[in-house]
């Protein structure tokens, strides 16, 4: 029956979104009536894939040959190679290993990994399972976003549903292997979604990124190995092994294996999680998400989140959404959130609220970044007050260069990507603005 | 008295201070800066480092606050959808601005930045519920709810 799903987080306010189109992976369960219940992720052969690796023990190289195979790439938003980034964990190292899932998605416009946890968080579940299998690794965290508090509660009820019917714990399908997983709160801190910022976080400090190199493989939470994915990712693993790293890969395209969730949100009529094949032609995306609102027109997509590049309506309408497609059109996939703007956005004023930000969000250890950045957003102010000076646009493109690649965690560049992606495409709107001391767009 | 129980029962926890600072403020609304030493002497940590993690997140409060807390999300999706001009009419209903208290001492007004409830903007968060597709009339009911309520 209910074929639909919401992206909403309360009883009141529901808004549906036909399932037509999706390829469902990771929100599988959607097509049931209680997608959230255990009962609901088993009949749809949920935990059947854990308890074949590791009744049959079967051995990691072959599992991790399979994620390489299936060309996933990390849904964090960096992109990089799950199968290989499992590959760096210590085989052998006496000592407790650690998981680690970052559902921290704290970016405006990011909201795929709630619906995950929220519609199936026993796929997620059995997908860090699998994971901890693999690496070794005898204790888990799943790092939840401060505010989604319902959801959080979604996930403990989970999780005890999986402890109670022997999914996690000790010596599971008694064998040696036992895996405890446990839910920690976020507490609204952007950065915290960098790994080692959350790790970190996960130890009861200050969010604050560490210096990378050592990966979270050779020193992560407490200083041991730990191996950090996206909610996303973890999640796609059982239906990989269910089904095969092949047939991951054949859902996408060459370097894009699988089906990916995006974010629509902006001005578009159905906004909400979409989850489609990657290679997907964004004209279709836009299309299931009910096209542009009001019958006006598209004037700029951020297609994965304010940390990548705006695109101008020209150069996204012909490009497809996977990795490759985005940045041949010139900018990237990132985490998936879509933020669509139509024809009476004002550039200006957009770009001034994502600055403050990432002003806001700074944590602070790096110079460029906690400096800059507090720069980038009072002359953006500047400029929406009517008092910008024309020097101040190659100003903000210089101060952002210096941001960008002189830090210690990705925040920097970041922050420094809108700044120059705006200018860069929307330069004569910035021009009217300080010459005229209002929009271009609004007027005001 | 309450407090020195939670700091019992989070001492011996690894990474057992943000949990600890949580329990604090659900029991009493915010982190008094009077307790940072007795919390710092339990984990063996510095008073700085405990106030430094208190005023890192944003979750944490230094101050006393209202009996409920308003949040309006001034993020992309819902400034797009119109958020401006609900924080505006929430002002000037609750005669506050952000950061600030009603007089009756019932709502703190405060902004956020994203809810991840984008699809359903423009979104507000009272207490620890995220209300999607709001306007001043819908919000205002809440805020009868959890008056009379
Ligand atoms: N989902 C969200 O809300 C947000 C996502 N992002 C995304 O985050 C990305 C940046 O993330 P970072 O973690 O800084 O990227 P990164 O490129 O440093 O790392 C990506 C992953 O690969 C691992 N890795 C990379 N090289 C490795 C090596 N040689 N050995 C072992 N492991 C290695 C890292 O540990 C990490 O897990 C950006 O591209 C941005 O799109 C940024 C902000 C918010
Ligand atoms: C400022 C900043 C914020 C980030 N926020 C998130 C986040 O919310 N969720 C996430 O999965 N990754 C986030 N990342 C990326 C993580 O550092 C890391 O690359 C990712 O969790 C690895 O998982 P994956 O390989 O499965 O994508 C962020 C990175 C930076 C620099
Ligand atoms: S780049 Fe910014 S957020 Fe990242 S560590 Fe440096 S100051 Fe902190
Ligand atoms: S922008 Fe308001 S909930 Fe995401």
């Amino acid at each position: 029956m209910a074929k639909t799903s919401s992206t909403l987080a309360n009883k009141k306010t529901v808004i549906k979104t036909d399932l037509a189109g999706q390829t469902l992976v990771t929100l599988r369960t959607l097509t049931e009536e209680n997608p959230a219940a255990l009962a609901t992720y088993e009949k749809l052969g949920g935990y059947a894939q854990l308890k074949r690796l590791v009744t049959e023990q079967v051995k990691a190289p072959e599992i991790i040959s399979q994620v390489k195979v299936s060309n996933l790439r990390g849904r964090g938003g960096a992109g990089f190679p799950t199968g290989l980034k499992w590959s760096f964990m210590p085989r052998y190292y006496d000592g407790t290993k650690y998981l680690v899932c970052n559902t921290d998605e704290g970016e405006p416009g990011t909201f795929k990994d709630r619906d995950i946890i929220r519609y199936n968080p026993h796929q997620l579940i059995e997908g860090m399972a699998i994971a901890a299998y693999t690496l070794g690794a005898r204790v888990g965290y799943n790092y939840i976003h401060g505010e989604i508090w319902q959801d959080y509660e979604i996930f403990e009820t989970a999780l005890a549903e999986a402890r109670e019917a022997g999914y996690l714990g000790e010596n599971l399908f008694g064998t040696n292997f036992s895996f405890d997983l446990y839910a920690v709160h976020g507490y609204g801190a952007y950065i915290c979604g960098e790994e080692t910022a959350l790790i970190e976080s996960i130890e009861g400090k200050k969010g604050q990124p560490r210096f990378k190199p050592p990966f979270p493989a050779s020193y992560g939470v407490f200083g041991k190995p730990t191996n950090v994915n996206n909610t996303e990712s973890y999640t796609s693993i059982p239906w990989i092994m269910e089904h095969g790293g092949q047939a991951f890969a054949d859902l996408g395209v060459p370097n894009s294996g699988g089906s990916k969730l995006f974010s629509v949100s902006g001005h578009v009529e159905k906004p909400g999680n979409y989850e489609i094949r990657m290679g997907t032609p964004f004209k279709d995306l836009l299309a299931m998400a009910g096209g542009i609102w009001k019958g006006r027109q598209l004037k700029a997509v951020i297609p994965g989140g304010p940390s990548t590049a705006v695109m101008p309506a020209s150069a996204i309408e012909n490009a497809t959404m996977d990795y490759d497609g985005l940045s041949k059109a010139g900018s990237s996939l990132g985490a998936g959130s879509m933020i669509v703007m139509d024809d009476t956005t004002c550039m200006v004023k957009t770009l001034k609220r994502l600055s403050y930000f990432f002003y806001e969000e700074s944590c602070g250890q790096c110079t460029p970044c906690r400096e800059g950045t507090g720069w980038v957003y009072r002359i953006i102010e500047r400029i929406v007050n009517g008092k910008g000076k024309m020097e101040d646009l190659d100003l903000l493109t210089d101060l952002s260069n210096n941001i960008s690649g002189r830090t210690i965690c990705a925040l920097g560049d970041a922050a420094a990507t809108p700044v120059l992606s705006f200018i860069k495409h929307f330069r004569p709107e910035f021009e009217y603005y300080i010459q005229h001391g209002k929009s271009m767009v609004d007027g005001k | 008295m309450l407090i020195q129980a939670h700091i019992q029962a989070h001492q011996h926890v690894p990474g057992g201070l943000m949990p600890l600072l949580h329990a604090i403020q659900d029991d009493i609304g915010y982190v008094p800066d009077a307790v940072y030493p007795d919390i710092a002497k339990a984990l063996a940590l510095s008073v700085a480092e405990v106030h430094g993690v208190v005023t890192f997140y944003h979750h944490f409060r230094t101050h006393p606050i209202g009996r409920h807390v308003l949040q309006i999300c001034r993020a992309e999706s819902c400034q797009a959808m119109g958020c401006g001009k609900l924080e505006a009419e929430l002002k000037s209903r609750l005669g506050v601005d952000y950061h600030q208290t009603t007089q009756d001492g019932q709502f703190t007004l405060l902004p956020v930045y994203c809810l991840g409830n984008c699809g359903c903007s423009p979104s507000v968060m009272l207490d620890d519920e995220v209300y999607g597709r709001m306007d001043t009339e819908k919000v205002s009911e809440l805020i009868d709810e959890v008056c009379h309520g």
